[in-house]
C-alpha cells in the first residue's frame, strides 16, 4: 500500500489529462492504495465548477469526482490563485470580490499552494496530469 | 493526509523536490504557474531544485518585454530564488547547445550537466514534479 497525490493541470474536455488523472485514481484506490490528496493547479481548476453542462450522453468529469469524493472521503484541493484567475470561485471568495455568482462545488476546498508541496513532501508517489 | 492547512509539518524533515521546466515563457501559463509552486515548496524548507529541459530555458532570458503582448515579467520571480535560497538550478548542456545559449544571455547561473549526470540527479529526488 502507497500513499499516493495527485496533480491535475488539464481542463475537461480541453484534454485527457484530467480523465486520466480521474481514472488513475479510481485504479489506485481499487487496488487498496491511499490517495491523500488530489490537487487541482493551473487549467486542472476547471474541473471544480458546477457549471459545465456536457450534453447527457457524455460523461461528466465534475460530478464524477464529487462522487468519488462522497464514496472515498478523497481531499480535493484547488489552488485558489490558479482558481481566482479562471473564474472559479466559492461563495466566501464571490463575496470577497464582489462577483454575482460562484461555482465551487461543495466537495471541492479552496486553498493556497502549500498543500501541493505538502503532498508532493508527504506521500510516497507524486503524479502530475496534463503537462 | 494529516492535518489540513497551509502549515508545514515541522517534524517532517525536508524532501528533495525537483521541478522540471519544459515550457517556454508564454504562449500557455505553465511557466508562470511553475515559479509560484516552486517557490511555494522553498518557503515551506523543501530541498528544491530546478531543472530547466528543452525551450523552458528560454525562461531564463535576459531582457523580456512581454508587456508587448499584455503579460506580466514574472522573470522578476528568478530574483527571489537566492532569497529563498534556491540554488541548485540545472540544465543539459545539449539542450544550451541546440538553442545557442550561454551563460551571460541568462538570468540565473545554470548547472550545465550530460545526460548521465543528469539520470543521477534524477534519481537522488524524491519527488519530481513537472510543468
Amino acid at each position: 500500500m502507497k500513499t499516493i497525490s495527485i496533480a491535475v493541470y488539464g481542463a475537461p474536455f480541453s484534454s485527457q489529462a484530467s480523465y486520466s488523472a480521474y481514472r488513475f485514481t479510481c485504479a489506485a484506490l481499487a487496488k487498496g492504495h491511499q490517495v491523500a490528496r488530489v490537487f487541482f493547479y493551473q487549467d486542472g481548476v476547471h474541473n471544480a465548477t458546477l457549471l459545465a453542462t456536457p450534453p447527457q450522453d457524455e460523461f461528466d468529469l465534475c460530478n464524477a469526482w464529487r462522487e468519488l469524493k462522497q464514496q472515498h472521503q478523497l481531499d480535493l484541493v484547488v489552488c485558489v490563485a490558479a482558481a481566482l484567475r479562471r473564474g472559479v470561485l466559492n461563495e466566501s471568495e464571490a463575496k470577497r470580490h464582489d462577483k454575482a455568482g460562484w461555482n465551487l462545488p461543495p466537495e471541492f476546498e479552496l486553498s493556497g499552494l502549500g498543500q501541493m508541496v505538502e503532498a508532493a513532501a508527504l506521500s510516497d508517489r507524486f503524479l502530475t496530469f496534463g503537462n | 493526509m494529516p492535518a489540513p492547512g497551509n502549515q508545514p509539518h515541522q517534524h517532517n524533515p525536508a524532501k528533495k523536490l525537483l521541478f522540471r521546466l519544459s515550457k517556454p515563457p508564454y504562449g500557455r501559463s505553465h511557466a508562470r504557474e511553475a515559479i509560484d509552486a516552486l517557490l511555494a515548496a522553498a518557503a515551506f524548507e523543501q530541498d528544491v531544485s530546478v531543472l530547466f529541459v528543452g525551450d523552458g530555458l528560454y525562461q531564463l532570458l535576459k531582457n523580456q518585454q512581454p508587456n508587448a503582448i499584455d503579460q506580466k515579467n514574472f522573470t522578476a520571480s528568478f530574483g527571489l530564488f537566492n532569497l529563498y535560497g534556491i540554488s541548485r538550478i540545472y540544465a543539459l548542456d545539449t539542450d544550451l547547445s541546440e538553442r545557442g545559449l550561454s551563460a551571460e544571455q541568462l538570468l540565473l547561473p545554470v548547472t550545465s550537466m550530460d545526460r548521465a549526470s543528469l539520470t543521477t540527479l534524477l534519481r537522488e529526488q524524491d519527488q519530481i514534479l513537472s510543468f
